[in-house]
């Protein structure tokens, strides 16, 4: 290939130019200037031109980078900058890469048994790695957008703490019923709405969501309002309070008491009901149930046609992905001993949807990588707190432009004759529901 | 009207706003028997199919599907699904709607939703992997096995379905629809698009199920060569009435008939009238 | 009777607002048929540089209120609108004939991204103005003293509402611009086949949009006399509503949609509670999608097998 085509010094400038002249008038007002209410309560300004010069010639110089990088590279294209090889290589490590990472996930409090920031790190880290597989039944395997998954999440969280606290229930108790109050919930909400194609379903369920916290936020003789609930009972081990105390697990194994048991205690409950999850997924995908799924999300108008009911097809899948919430939620709730509103905006429901979709809608692996990538990343900019989201949105972005359909984007087929092969992400449809 | 009518269509009509696309029709489809209607572009005919399988609810009329059995089940009063689950009515569509992302088997397997599901308990059986479950699956997959042998796919079975070429997406599709166990199977074009070989090889295919099966066949149709070789009875609609009705012969005769397609198309009538000669 | 009539008057007021940005999200959604989640955000921006801009000119002693509204909208409107061309141009045209769930992700992050560059830029504090615009009319005083009345910014975040409406109506139908945005609507592929510039028109609809959210989040800032940086996303979900309720795609219609989400909300919160007046407001999308789920105004969808 001749550089012949390629536009030379005088394009790139000029490209550069352009967008830092955008960049000056976008920036100008909103950077250049800052504004403060004083202790008066009058505003005043101040001029920021040195840190507006900075980002405009941030932006020139990022320009040329840019254009050089995608001119090294030919013609810009999504494909060019995932080589396909990493792809299949991907693809075919997949098979290896599960068990490995199950290995070490199982190792993880052995190996870091001190560390306790790495062991509570990986307890948030499972914990959205089991939302993600709960949402992936909703919008991957079903095709139904919702943006309104953290109510569901919610529901679980406030279900085990009104329980315990109010009635004393422990939690072993208030898990399963905890799980089945979401699912309830879901079929509630999907009733109505199941109806509803596409993103009108995504803002009726982003409603859904908003209204869910509102209540929460409202309510506050039942669920303290802002202040949230307190004093949430710890999870026992099957009635073995994990406690110093003489009838606590350190006492009955005569083994020193230490706080770290029940950080690794924690640890293993959330891996295990995110395996559960993971493992019903699974199960369900080779069953009529979750073939049906699938089928409505590639085309619902042949669904009907062959006799099944897509609005018990649809049901079950809100359902159980709301089930799944639930059940993390109450996990949430006894890990963190309080919870509020707080915890269950907007901004979660659209994390978890992130995760999925950034795995490749309906891999498993794809979103528990996506997870660890997603929640880990966001840990990584801890110190530069309110840029945190900033980073994360723009990381959000790029992520969709570099790789719209996800990390793992073939299917696998859920039953087979002679060969178990993937099936390409061109063909598989996203739904429209 | 003395004839075993499968299917009975009475003075049916369907409006959409101010246009009428169907207007008082009334035809039958035998039992065993395949039925063709015919008729020029916009002529009504898809309406009709989406008026029988559930997708519209007819502005009036009636229409009885009479089972071996002995049960009559009035369509007009399913609606969608269970057209297919209680009336087992299966149908294909004019442009091909399969599964495209799920395999050619995988496609086969959701046509036996129903049956799976009640196998499944509900799905509660086949989530512990009850053994009486274990064994519908296998008799499913079996089944859908035994159709991608006739439809010749089986060494194609765990393709995707959207990686196949034309003419085997519209043979699966019937395949598909053949996997719910219909007792009347409506097609809607079927040959469109195929190649003369291709559409032999779907006539053959029509006549063997109807021969093996016994199932009845209702389909819309534009290759003449197709209709005129496998039909028993010909429906001719235009402008949303019946103009004609009769043995492929007698339909092909029919100077109303002629006079429909030569207003419609030269070609079309040309064809009508060059078959069969 | 007269605490309605002055709720009446007062809902109208927020209507407008909501009817302004909800043109965004239904011309947008027209077009290319995604939710742009951002456009929330975008009304925030917007009233920031209004805010910035009006406290320039005051410092700079500028005592004219008519020369200083006049200033402030324009430059809000040329500024907002650069900001609409720029999240169209990075987030979502790279994806315009990707999968459906990308954009609207991108969409969200995007949203995050410019909530998050407010704060970080201008800090997470509420930002108070002194009322710019004073005075107004006394319509009606009852007899328990209770008075109705109509004040000034009142009047001119409607007539302005009106006047843009009317402007922008033109603008639609009977501009080239417009036609080549109906044509986009309808059919891209044909559009582009003969001959309008898909790319262009796409650019130009952001920006309108965003122009005229700058509008709403300049008549945000003088009617309530603050801006911070988290009110798009509130503002947004329910302007949204309004372009839903008033039938998505229909520019009337999102005017009538704002309308009613403001009247509804203001008085169910003056009747009823204001801690769940966003829960109304929510539970009205829902149930509008539910039974009428093409909206007032919007053209029946029919399915097509």
């Amino acid at each position: 290939m001749q550089t012949s085509r390629a536009p030379g010094v005088a394009f790139i400038f000029k490209k550069a130019l352009i967008s830092a002249l955008v960049a000056l008038v976008l920036f100008s007002l909103m950077i250049g200037v800052r504004t403060e209410a004083g202790s008066d309560g009058q505003l005043t300004y101040w001029t920021r031109f040195g840190d507006l010069a900075m980002m405009v010639a941030t932006v020139f110089g990022g320009s040329i980078v840019v254009e050089l990088l995608r001119q090294w590279w030919g013609p810009v294209g999504t494909v060019r900058v995932v080589p396909p090889q990493v792809t299949s290589a991907l693809s075919l490590g997949a098979r290896l890469v599960a068990p490995v990472l199950l290995i070490f996930t199982f190792l993880v409090p052995v190996i870091f048994y001190n560390e306790r920031y790495i062991l509570d790190l990986g307890i948030l880290v499972l914990t959205y790695v089991m939302l993600g597989w709960g949402l992936n039944v909703v919008v991957g395997l079903a095709g139904l957008l919702d943006l309104g998954y953290v109510a569901f999440y919610a529901v679980g969280a406030y279900s085990y703490a009104l329980l315990a606290t109010n009635f004393g229930l422990s939690f072993w108790i208030c898990l399963p019923l905890a799980g089945i109050l979401a699912a309830f919930w879901g079929v509630l909400l999907g009733f109505p709405v199941l109806r509803l194609r596409g993103d009108y379903l995504a803002i009726v369920t982003l409603a859904f969501g908003e209204i869910i916290r509102l209540v929460l936020l409202n309510w506050q003789s039942v669920t303290g309002g802002p202040n949230g609930v307190t004093g949430i009972p710890r999870p026992t081990m099957f009635g073995i309070p994990l406690s110093p105390g003489d009838d606590g697990l350190a006492a009955m194994l005569r083994i020193e008491f230490s706080p770290t048991h029940r950080i690794v205690f924690l640890f293993y409950l959330i891996l295990a009901l995110a395996l559960l999850t993971n493992w019903v997924t699974i199960r369900l995908r080779r069953l009529p149930i979750g073939r049906a799924w699938e089928a409505l999300r590639e085309d619902e108008v042949a669904c009907r046609a062959l006799g099944i009911n897509t609005t018990t097809t649809k049901l079950t899948a809100f359902a159980t992905g709301a089930m799944f919430g639930g059940l993390a939620g109450a996990f949430f709730a006894t890990r963190q001993g309080f919870i509020s509103p707080e915890s269950f905006t907007f901004h979660e429901s659209a994390l978890v949807l992130a995760i999925v979709v950034l795995g490749g809608m309906g891999s498993q692996l794809g979103v528990a990588l996506a997870a660890l990538a997603m929640i880990g990343g966001f840990e990584l900019f801890r110190g530069l707190d309110q840029y945190r989201m900033l980073v994360f949105g723009m990381a959000m972005v790029l992520l969709m432009i570099w790789r719209p359909r996800g990390l793992i984007g073939h299917r696998a087929p859920t039953v087979f004759l002679e060969r178990n092969q993937a099936i390409s992400s061109d063909l598989v449809k996203e739904g429209h529901g | 009207m003395s004839a075993d009518h499968i299917l009975s269509v009475d003075h049916l009509s369907m409006r959409f706003g101010g246009i009428v696309a169907v207007n008082d029709l009334s035809f039958g489809a035998e039992r065993r028997k395949i039925t063709a209607l015919i008729g020029p572009n916009g002529a009504g005919k898809t309406t009709v199919f989406n008026c029988i399988t559930g997708f519209y609810k007819p502005t009036s009329g009636s229409m009885r599907l009479a089972h071996d059995d002995g049960r009559n089940i009035q369509l007009e009063r399913l609606n969608d699904f269970r057209i297919s689950k209680q009336a087992k009515v299966a149908r294909t569509f004019q442009n091909i709607r399969l599964f495209p992302g799920m395999t050619a088997l995988e496609n086969l397997m959701v046509a036996q939703h129903n049956a799976l599901m009640r196998a499944s308990g509900l799905t509660l059986l086949g989530l512990i992997g009850a053994p009486s479950w274990r064994v519908a699956e296998k008799a499913a997959i079996d089944l859908a096995r035994t159709w991608l042998e006739r439809i010749g796919l089986l060494d194609r079975a765990d393709d995707a379905a959207g990686n196949l070429p034309y003419g085997d997406q519209r043979r699966l599709e019937i395949a598909r629809a053949m996997c719910t166990e219909p007792a009347l199977l409506c097609l809607d074009e079927p040959a469109a698009g195929l190649n003369a070989r291709e559409s032999a090889s779907l006539s053959e295919l029509l006549l063997a199920i109807r021969a093996n099966q016994g199932t009845s066949i209702l389909l819309i149709e534009h290759d003449m060569s197709v209709v005129m070789e496998i039909s028993d009875h010909v429906v001719v609609m235009d402008y949303g009435v019946k103009i004609a009705e009769g043995t492929p012969q007698h339909v092909r005769d029919d100077p109303k008939v002629i006079a429909a397609y030569l207003g419609a198309d030269e070609e079309e009538a040309i064809a009508v009238m060059e078959s069969g000669t | 009777m007269d605490y309605f009539a002055q709720q009446l008057i007062n809902g109208l007021v927020l209507g407008s607002i909501y009817g302004l940005i909800a043109i965004g999200y239904t011309m947008v959604y027209g077009i290319v048929g995604m939710i742009n989640f951002a456009h929330g955000d975008i009304f925030m921006i917007g009233g920031f540089i209004a805010l910035i801009t009006f406290l320039i000119l005051v410092s700079f002693g500028l005592t004219a209120i008519p020369l200083i509204l006049l200033v402030v909208l324009l430059v809000s409107m040329a500024i907002t609108a650069l900001y609409g061309w720029t999240v169209e141009r990075i987030a979502y045209r790279p994806l315009r004939h990707s999968f459906r769930l990308a954009p609207m992700l991108s969409a969200i992050g995007m949203s995050f991204v410019l909530t998050n560059y407010s704060q970080v830029a201008q800090g997470a504090r509420v930002k108070p103005v002194p009322p710019i615009i004073t005075g107004g009319y006394t319509l009606h005083e009852g007899a328990g003293g209770f008075v109705v009345q109509l004040s000034n910014i009142q009047i001119i975040v409607v007539i302005t509402t009106v006047v843009l409406l009317a402007l922008f109506t033109w603008l639609v139908s009977s501009t080239r611009l417009g036609r080549d945005m109906r044509a986009c609507e309808q059919d891209q592929t044909m559009a582009s086949l003969l001959g309008v510039d898909v790319d262009r028109t796409i650019s130009m609809t952001f920006v309108i949009g965003a122009a005229l959210a700058a509008v709403a989040g300049m008549m945000y800032l003088l009617y309530y006399g603050l801006v911070d940086f988290f009110m798009g996303f509130v503002a947004g979900i329910k302007a949204f509503t309004a372009a839903v309720l008033g039938g998505i795609g229909s520019l009337p219609g999102a005017m009538l949609g704002g309308l009613l989400i403001g009247l509804i909300e203001t008085l169910w919160s003056a009747y009823f509670s204001v801690e769940y007046k966003d829960v109304a407001a929510f539970s009205i999308l829902i149930v509008v999608l539910i039974f009428l789920p093409t909206g007032l105004l919007g053209r029946p969808e029919v399915e097509k097998v």
